[in-house]
């Protein structure tokens, strides 16, 4: 037996371990198929699929260009600001919330009741945040905006708090040693650290909220998912195709945007 | 740019060296925000005295789901189930299918032009946000799990796909290239060579998606594809709070637990 082996037997073996996952994942498969009837399945269902194809390659140009209140430019730029007003306030809300939950900031049991709170604050579906927010604003954008900004809560503070559970303390002994005054520390301590790492996040979450903007129109909260499902439903396909191109030429841009401005702000 | 409208301040050091100190861009960055605020308020009808006289509205729907209507229980176990089923499926079948799609989107294995379409078709798929997904396919395979599974599987290809091709970019290629040298085929070289470096991270972001998907798969139902987004639509159709409580309760939960198991196992993985 050569060196290579012996090298090559060394190697830890946990044959049983990857077994018993694999036979449980095969399980689970097994048992996730009874979801599945073909039954519903309808002869038209190709009929659709072509003319949803043929729509989306030949959009409505006048639709997709127009730029009054009923055109797909005004909506994604009104989608665009539910997203980008809900995302702002969404993180002036998770800010406190983090720093709540942070279990080097606060003790032990205060940081294990915010992180309960916000596990709820984080399943509870979009839509059903929606419903509740038109009883406040009525329909329209402005429910939109505040029903995102309590969805960012959830992503944004539970990536806040890995932030600041993070943070560099041996700076912070630094600056005292030298002589900083606890304003200073927090300004050049703190801030520095946490400034670029936050931003970054919130802006993560602005492209998120954008994607999640677009189907709060579902349930009368603004944005461009009122018209794309009325197009829908009425099987006007030109309509959904010239929507759904704006819808996806935007998220790619902004997508675009946010990574490079991401980029720069974590190498500095 | 910048730079040159607004010039950089000159420090003179000590020794007589002089360092350049650039301006800081944080306040045309604020003054843009506060643009990007201003206009956004306009076009959303914002309005803080609204928000002011009638926040309490908010409370009222929480208020009557509290407490939960236990006896829903039972109504809502099966749907939940089947939320979990599709999600389960649509990850399984979207993370296996998401390998090869990774391997035509690397542009270090594959060929620039085969590259970058299979590159355009994932982002493509990836910015559709699934319940728009969810809807074309009702449309394509009727009412029911099967077009959950199939927005849930699509989404899981593109967003595994994406995280995984750039797994792929970034490994590093010197086995790879020494077991394409001893003549071992591209496909061959890459499951030895690339696939092991990127399998931890690989199965560790399926499951994350995995735990992503069963909340989407929550409200899939509300388009008709499906799960106890169903039942969701309908308790909220008829105002029935108390029911609607109950499924969301019973959906946190479950969420809670498949996140624990989900993390021990990334932890593990890591």
């Amino acid at each position: 037996m050569d060196a290579l082996e012996k090298q090559l037997y060394a190697s830890p073996r946990n044959l049983r371990y990857l077994m018993t996952v694999a036979i449980l994942l095969i399980v689970l498969f097994v048992w996730s198929l009874s979801a599945i009837n073909l039954n519903n399945f309808e002869q038209s269902g190709w009929e659709v699929a072509t003319s949803i194809i043929t729509g989306i390659l030949q959009p409505e140009t006048d639709l997709l260009f127009n730029f009054t209140s009923k055109g797909v430019m005004y909506l994604l730029v009104e989608t665009m600001a539910i997203a980008f007003l809900g995302t702002i306030a969404g993180a002036c809300l998770a800010v406190p919330l983090a720093f709540l939950s942070a279990s080097n900031v606060v003790p032990g049991p205060v940081a294990w009741l915010t992180r309960i709170l916000l596990i709820f604050i984080r399943t509870v579906p979009a839509l059903v945040y929606g419903l509740m927010f038109i009883r406040v604003a009525g329909q329209g954008p402005f429910a939109g905006v505040l029903t995102i900004a309590v969805i960012s809560i959830g992503m944004l503070s539970k990536l806040f708090v890995d932030a600041i559970e993070d943070l560099d303390t041996s700076i912070l002994e630094s600056m005292t040693s030298i002589g900083c005054s606890t304003f200073e520390k927090i300004r050049y301590g703190i801030l520095p650290q946490l400034f670029s790492m936050f931003s970054s996040i919130i802006i993560y979450r602005f492209d998120m909220n954008l994607r999640e903007a677009s189907i709060l129109g579902l349930v009368g909260a603004g944005g461009i998912g009122a018209p794309l499902i009325f197009a829908m439903n009425s099987y006007r396909w030109t309509e959904v195709g010239a929507i759904l191109i704006g819808l996806v030429v935007l998220i790619l841009l902004v997508e675009f945007f946010s990574n490079r401005i991401r980029t720069k702000l974590v190498r500095g | 740019m910048y730079d040159k409208i607004f010039p950089p301040a000159k420090i003179v050091l000590p020794n007589g060296k002089i360092v350049q100190e650039k301006k800081s861009r944080t306040p045309i960055i604020l003054v843009l925000l506060l643009i990007a605020t201003i206009l956004s308020i306009r076009f959303t009808d914002f309005e803080m005295s609204v928000l002011r006289d009638r926040w309490h509205q908010f409370f009222v729907i929480v208020n009557e789901m509290i407490p939960p209507n236990w006896e829903y229980f039972d109504h809502v176990w099966k749907p939940l189930m089947d939320t979990i089923k599709m999600s389960l499926l649509g990850s399984l079948l979207g993370s296996i299918a998401a390998v090869p799609a990774a391997y035509l989107a690397s542009s270090n294995i594959m060929n620039r032009t085969i590259a970058s379409i299979s590159k355009f078709i994932l982002s493509i798929l990836r910015t559709l946000p699934t319940l728009v997904t969810a809807l074309i396919a009702t449309f394509i395979f009727g009412l029911g799990t099967l077009a959950g599974t199939v927005a849930i599987f699509l989404f899981t290809v593109a967003y595994v796909g994406k995280l995984l091709y750039e797994q792929i970019e970034n490994a590093e290629m010197g086995s790879f290239e020494a077991m394409e040298s001893t003549g071992m085929t591209r496909l061959q070289s890459f499951r030895y060579a690339v696939f092991p470096q990127v399998l931890p991270n690989y199965l560790s972001t399926s499951l994350f998606c995995f735990e992503g998907n069963v909340r989407y798969a929550a409200i899939l139902g509300y388009v008709g594809a499906g799960g106890v987004g169903l039942l969701l639509h309908e308790g909220l159709g008829w105002r029935d709070y108390a029911s609607v409580g109950m499924i969301l309760l019973m959906l946190v939960i479950t969420v809670f637990i498949i996140e624990q198991i989900s993390e021990h196992f990334r932890k593990k993985l890591i």
